[in-house]
């Protein structure tokens, strides 16, 4: 399996210790005796509005003096019971619903939900198909690993960054709003295939985005990964050993900076990653400072496999020829009775499938993402559960955090990736 | 021209009606009927395991007794041979009328690339099983999810309180069946309750206990802090 070691490109400042303070004791002595303070604990609430968070996520926390002694985590705030709503649909109806969750990456979401059904159902996709959403869901890695990287820098007061990102992730934008309409709320999937073909240009406009992307991402690189007080924020921060992070639920990026080159579309391929040619990037120290080389990499690698896709994309149509499953297009409904019938059929009664359930993961920006669908055979599903992976994320952050300071905290819950809106769901 | 079907699809199809299972063995036959956990757990444990069944194409189904289920599952975890160190995922499933409700565990084996899902059924009357919590740290929100949800204790939780609904949530467990979508309650009662609703609730017990005295305004006199009401905790901060 191809893996690759991220480094420290630079290591430790010996004068800066965790957090950015100065490693060594105060420049000249002070014989003033500290003043006798309070020493009481206090109780402060971070969110659920602020900036900082990511989202509306509570964290209320005990505080001695600077260092956070207890952290807990409420959520909810969000909470729109998703899946509740989804056992009142219809297969494709559920769609709209899964780019809700994650606007940060939504078409991962939108995938990996209808692969999940085609799996349950048995449908094979069509080449193009399979092609093309690897494109999308590769894209919104990126996507999303720049929101990540932008809002990450400035929780530890470097600006810049976040208005490179901002500036590429528009082009994403661009892209999506180009293919489906919309910017944030997509639903572009259907079960059996895509909403539509893809639009004349868009191939161009993904290569333009490709061309000039890597020099963005230089310049971000420049600007921090050597950045010594970057350094100083993020490195031996947050540690969690590889072990303890399998045991705590960790995917994703934030296992892999643990040192566990577990990424599912190596370990578990799917729509043919195994003959993709990339590398799995891991991190050696399971900090912050890893978790920030490993998405970095990543969105290297993401461009590798978009060159390779986009080069391999077939002809040929994008739906599954199922009547079934694919409604007919419009000129064949207004012209053809069996069209029509079918396109009756399917708006009325819905795609019929075994019963069953399964269960379908796909490796997100954030982590496993997994799809649990359970059928009784009906239209709609009985049980529609999403393994979300930044839920599991955040529950490991008391043990993160606890022991560090509060402004590492923020940088520790900035570097675990969260997007609240799938973590209440 | 228009009045001639299709040659051989369209038409036929729509006389054949929906999909149903027996249309559709050929692309969701199972691939492989047998399962190296699930041969060694019936070796091992015999009639703790009760069924086993393969479901979309490849994936093992494993029905166990739901009393033994941190026995067997701490085996799965620690035998070599299985060696199950990833719970991805543990949630439930009600299916309505009447029938019991599943406790579904996903579980991944890093070393040996494997996918096993084992399910514990349970009964309405009894909805309580044993916490895994101890065994994968995972389990602690997940399980706590599960608990919310669907009403289903977990015995040895160290911390099993609702997750995504408030604390003080009256309407029941929404993801049962017999939950209707809206929820129990009139929108007018859903309202004035929230209206209504004591700070001190945004607190659990154990942060109530943390925070110590609401903040002063007035700068402290010499000699000493001055006693505080602290029956007007609520207006303070943190409290």
């Amino acid at each position: 399996m191809a893996q690759k070691t991220v480094e420290y490109a630079v290591s430790r400042n010996p004068e800066m210790g965790t957090g950015g303070l100065p490693a060594h004791g105060p420049l000249f002595p002070v014989d003033i005796a500290e003043p006798q303070m309070s020493s009481e604990n206090m109780l402060i609430n971070i969110g659920p509005q602020h900036p900082a968070t990511h989202g509306v996520l509570r964290l209320v926390c005990e505080l001695d003096g600077e260092t956070v002694l207890k952290v807990i985590p409420h959520i909810g705030y969000l909470h729109s019971s998703f899946e509740k709503l989804g056992e009142y649909r219809t297969w494709n109806q559920v769609v709209p619903l899964t780019d809700r969750m994650d606007y940060l990456a939504p078409l991962i979401y939108n995938c990996a939900y209808v692969m999940s059904v085609e799996k349950l159902l048995g449908i094979q996709v069509t080449e193009r198909c399979k092609v093309f959403r690897v494109i999308l869901m590769e894209m919104e890695r990126i996507f999303s690993h720049l929101l990540w990287l932008g809002t990450t820098a400035i929780d530890v007061g470097a600006f810049t960054p976040f208005l490179y990102a901002f500036q590429e992730r528009e082009r994403i934008y661009k892209l999506h709003e180009k293919y489906t309409g919309a910017r944030i709320t997509t639903s572009s999937t259907r079960v059996g295939g895509m909403m539509a073909d893809i639009p004349a240009g868009w191939i161009d406009q993904l290569k333009d985005f490709l061309k000039s992307f890597p020099r963005t991402l230089d310049e971000i690189d420049a600007l921090l990964t050597t950045n010594g007080i970057h350094l100083g924020r993020t490195q031996n921060v947050g540690v969690i050993s590889g072990e303890d992070a399998i045991n705590c639920g960790f995917t994703g990026p934030n296992l892999r900076a643990s040192g566990v080159p577990y990424d599912l579309r190596k370990d578990k391929p799917y729509y043919d990653y195994e003959t993709y040619d990339f590398e799995v990037p891991i991190g050696q120290h399971g900090d912050c400072y890893d978790r920030y080389l490993v998405r970095m990499d990543e969105m290297r690698q993401s461009m590798k496999i978009l060159h390779q896709a986009i080069g391999r994309l077939p002809g040929g149509p994008m739906d599954v020829q199922d009547p079934h499953v694919t409604l007919p297009t419009k000129t064949d409904c207004m012209s053809d009775m069996e069209s029509m019938i079918h396109h009756f059929k399917l708006i009325m009664e819905g795609i019929k499938g075994p019963a069953g359930d399964c269960y379908f993961a796909v490796e997100g920006s954030k982590g496993e993402l997994g799809m649990y669908v359970v059928s009784d055979g009906g239209p709609k599903p009985v049980r529609w559960r999403i393994r979300p992976p930044s839920f599991v994320n955040l529950s490991v952050i008391p043990r993160l955090a606890e022991g560090h300071l509060v402004s590492d905290l923020i940088m520790i819950n900035a570097s675990l990736d969260i997007v609240l809106g799938e973590i209440d769901r | 021209m228009a009045d001639q079907p299709k040659a051989g699809s369209a038409l036929d199809a729509v006389q054949a009606g929906p999909a149903t299972e027996a249309a559709l063995p050929a692309r969701l036959a199972p691939t492989d009927l047998h399962n190296p956990s699930v041969d060694a757990l019936r070796a091992r444990f015999g009639a703790a395991v009760l069924h086993h069944e393969v479901t979309a194409g490849d994936q093992h189904v494993v029905y166990l007794e739901a009393g033994r289920n941190v026995e067997i599952l701490r085996w799965l975890k620690e035998d070599p041979t299985q060696h199950y160190d990833f719970l991805a995922d543990v949630t439930a499933v009600d299916f309505g009328g009447g029938r019991p409700l599943q406790v579904v565990y996903q579980l991944w084996s890093m070393p040996h690339r494997r996918a096993l899902r084992v399910k514990c059924e349970l009964p309405l009357t009894a909805l309580t099983i044993d916490s895994v919590q101890p065994l994968w740290k995972t389990a602690d929100w997940l399980e706590r999810e599960v608990y919310d949800l669907f009403g289903i204790e977990f015995a040895g939780h160290p911390d099993l309180r609702r997750i995504l609904m408030p604390e003080n949530y009256a309407e029941g467990h929404p993801l049962r069946k017999d939950f209707p979508l809206r929820g129990r309650f009139t929108r007018a009662e859903q309202t004035r309750r929230a209206l209504s609703q004591d700070p001190n609730d945004q607190y659990i017990p154990a942060e109530l206990a943390m925070g110590r005295e609401p903040q002063q305004a007035t700068p402290m006199p010499a000699g000493g802090p001055i006693p505080t009401d602290r029956s007007g905790g609520a207006t303070g901060a943190g409290r």
